[in-house]
This record gives C-alpha cells, structure tokens and sequence, in this order.
C-alpha cells in the first residue's frame, strides 16, 4: 500500500468518526418515547442538512472500505497491479452508487 | 521452563531436508545437560548425516547467521537451550518462514538483504572525510530513536515471523524498516526525504497492520514495529508539509 491510500484511509477514517457518533447519537435521541418511518422521514425529507452528513458519511466509507478490501485482496487471494486496483474501484463505485441511492431516498422530496 | 523428557537419554529431532519440496528427516540425538539447537544441528551433521547443510558463524549471538524455525518458532539456534523448546522430547528444524530455500536447513537471505537496500538504510554523509568528527549527543531523542534498533543483527527472525511478509511478498518487513528508521534520525544522516520516499512506495511501511510478531520474536529485544509506527508518523506529516 502506498502513502497515498494510507492517507486516504486515514483521512476517511477521520471524518467517520465524528459522523459515526452522530449517526449513533441522533438514533437514541429520536427514538425516546418511539417513533415512526413517516415522522423520520417528515424530518429527513428535502432537508439539505442530512443529505450533507449522510452523503458525506457514504462518500467516507466508500473510499475507507475500498481500500481496506483492496488489502484483504491483495494479502489474501494475491490480487496485484491492474486487477487490484480494477476491484477497488468497483468495490468504491458499488459503496457509494448504494449509499447515494439510500441518502437520496430519505432526503430527496 | 523445563519440560520433562520423554526419553531422558535421546531426544528425537525433525529436520528438514530437501528445498522447497522436501521432507522431515527424524534424528535420535543425545541429551546432554548444557546444548544448544545449533549444538543438535551440528552433532548431526558431523555425526549422522554430513550432506545436512546449514548456516552458523559466531555461536554466540552476534552474527545472525543460525536462525532457523524450531517447532514452527523462528529462534537464533545458538543461543537456544534445547530444554526450553523440547515438547515431549521431541523438536522440529526447519529452515527460516518467508524466504527461498536453497537446501535443508539453508535459505537464500538474498531477498532479505535487498529490501535493506530498498529502504535506503544506507549512509547518506553530512560532512567528508577530511572534517572534523562530529560529537553527538547520547541523551538527544532522535539519537535515543535511532539507537533503539542498532543492536540488530539481522537475523532475520523478525522477517520470518511477520505474518505481513507472508501474504504480501513486496512488504519490506520489519528489519529492513527498522534500519531506515535508525538512519532517519541519525543526525549525522544528510538525506531524510530519501529515506521517507523509499518506505512510502508499494511494499513500504504503510503495509505493516502492527500485529507484532516481529517485537515479540527478535532474539535482541528490539521492537520494530515501533520504529515502523515512526515511520508512518513521519511520512504522514511528511505528506502534509510537502503539499502546503
């Protein structure tokens, strides 16, 4: 792994964590005393708040989970060169088309 | 800790024989109160089966010569008493984990040694031969870091116990690493960015995931996995300051 996938790693690491404790935070919070998909959604929906956190977020884990599995590749089924790289971007384009078309659908109006 | 004997005369040895393919050859060999694997080793060859090859010098721990794997464990052979590592009166002698073997108990240190190279844990001169020596200061922390992995003796051991080098054949490994480290702080070292440059390539330290093995098994007690957590902090500012 070269300098520059150890930083982007770390880097989308970074910005993980805070939206991690985010995520996990806002999810306790808003469901004292229950609630419902359509009261989620009445709060998620056209707001551009959320669509940054969680469009972030995904952007976030596309580019570390791509190149964590592009390591479990390498080291473990011996993926070198063209391949390898060909898989990562896959695995990334696969995260973040996923994850988009999820932040799209409880954000978008 | 001392295990108990199976047979408290003979102890049966398993030695590999043959390169990459090849076999356990079994031995009987005497038990005596003060023996080292090497001691086994040697006795073997000079008195079961001279066409066994292998590899030693000093016999006292500063060579680096004698490592072997010994019941799946790399250990420099002669300074390992055969009490500790018998099981049931019984070990196994196998040639260095993670690198080419050229016969028996033999490896090819080659690919060892030129990832020394490629780490560029070479000399890079701040002044000539006709300055002055320069005084350096024991107490300073770079000098601290860098002596931390000057007593290596470049056995290899901790290159055959990293479960990195196995799965990732361009991995440097921890030796090597660990150089680079030393002549990264070396005051007397005039070339940092080109040590920087060569552990941030594709078989560089960012490939180390700090399992250990290299800390727990080097014979000197020395931990190179510190010395690459070095490396990668320095590299990770490095690329800050090289982009601003």
């Amino acid at each position: 792994m070269k300098l520059g996938l150890y930083m982007a790693q770390r880097i989308s690491a970074l910005i993980m964590v805070p939206l991690v404790l985010l995520h996990i935070g806002v999810m306790i919070y808003a469901i004292q005393g229950g609630l419902s998909a359509a009261e989620i959604l009445g709060r998620t929906k056209g707001s551009i708040l959320w669509f940054a956190v969680y469009g972030t977020f995904v952007a976030a884990v596309s580019v570390h989970g791509a190149i964590g599995l592009r390591t479990v590749l390498s080291e473990w089924l011996g993926l070198r060169g063209g391949a390898l790289n060909a898989a990562a971007w896959a695995i990334f384009a696969l995260l973040l088309v996923l994850g988009m078309l999820a932040v799209h659908g409880v954000t978008a109006r | 800790m001392e295990r108990r004997l199976a047979n408290e005369t003979h102890m049966s040895v398993s030695v590999w024989r043959g390169d990459a393919v090849g076999s356990f050859q079994p031995f009987e060999v005497k038990v005596e109160d003060n023996q080292t694997v090497l001691d086994v080793v040697a006795w073997i060859q000079q008195y079961a089966d001279p066409t066994l090859s292998y590899r030693y010098a000093c016999r006292v721990g500063m060579c680096g010569s004698c490592a072997m794997m010994v019941n799946g464990t790399p250990r420099w052979t002669c300074r390992t008493h055969v009490k500790k590592v018998l099981v049931d009166g019984h070990m196994e002698i196998a040639p260095l984990r993670n690198l080419p073997v050229i016969k028996d108990l033999a490896t090819d240190m080659d690919p060892f040694f030129d990832k020394w190279v490629a780490a560029e844990g070479v000399h890079h001169p701040t002044l000539t031969r006709n300055d002055p020596i320069e005084a350096l200061d024991p107490a300073a922390e770079a000098r601290v870091e860098s002596a931390a992995g000057i007593e290596c003796i470049n056995c290899s051991v901790c290159y055959a116990a990293c479960d990195t080098v196995a799965n990732n054949p361009d991995f440097l490994g921890p030796a090597a690493l660990q150089r680079a480290w030393s002549v990264y702080n070396d005051s007397k070292n005039a070339d940092r960015q080109a040590v920087l440059d060569a552990v941030s390539g594709v078989g560089g330290c960012h490939n180390c995931h700090s399992q250990g093995s290299c800390a727990v098994h080097c014979p000197n007690a020395l931990n190179p996995m510190n010395a690459i957590a070095g490396l990668k902090r320095e590299t990770a500012r490095n690329f800050f300051r090289r982009r601003s």
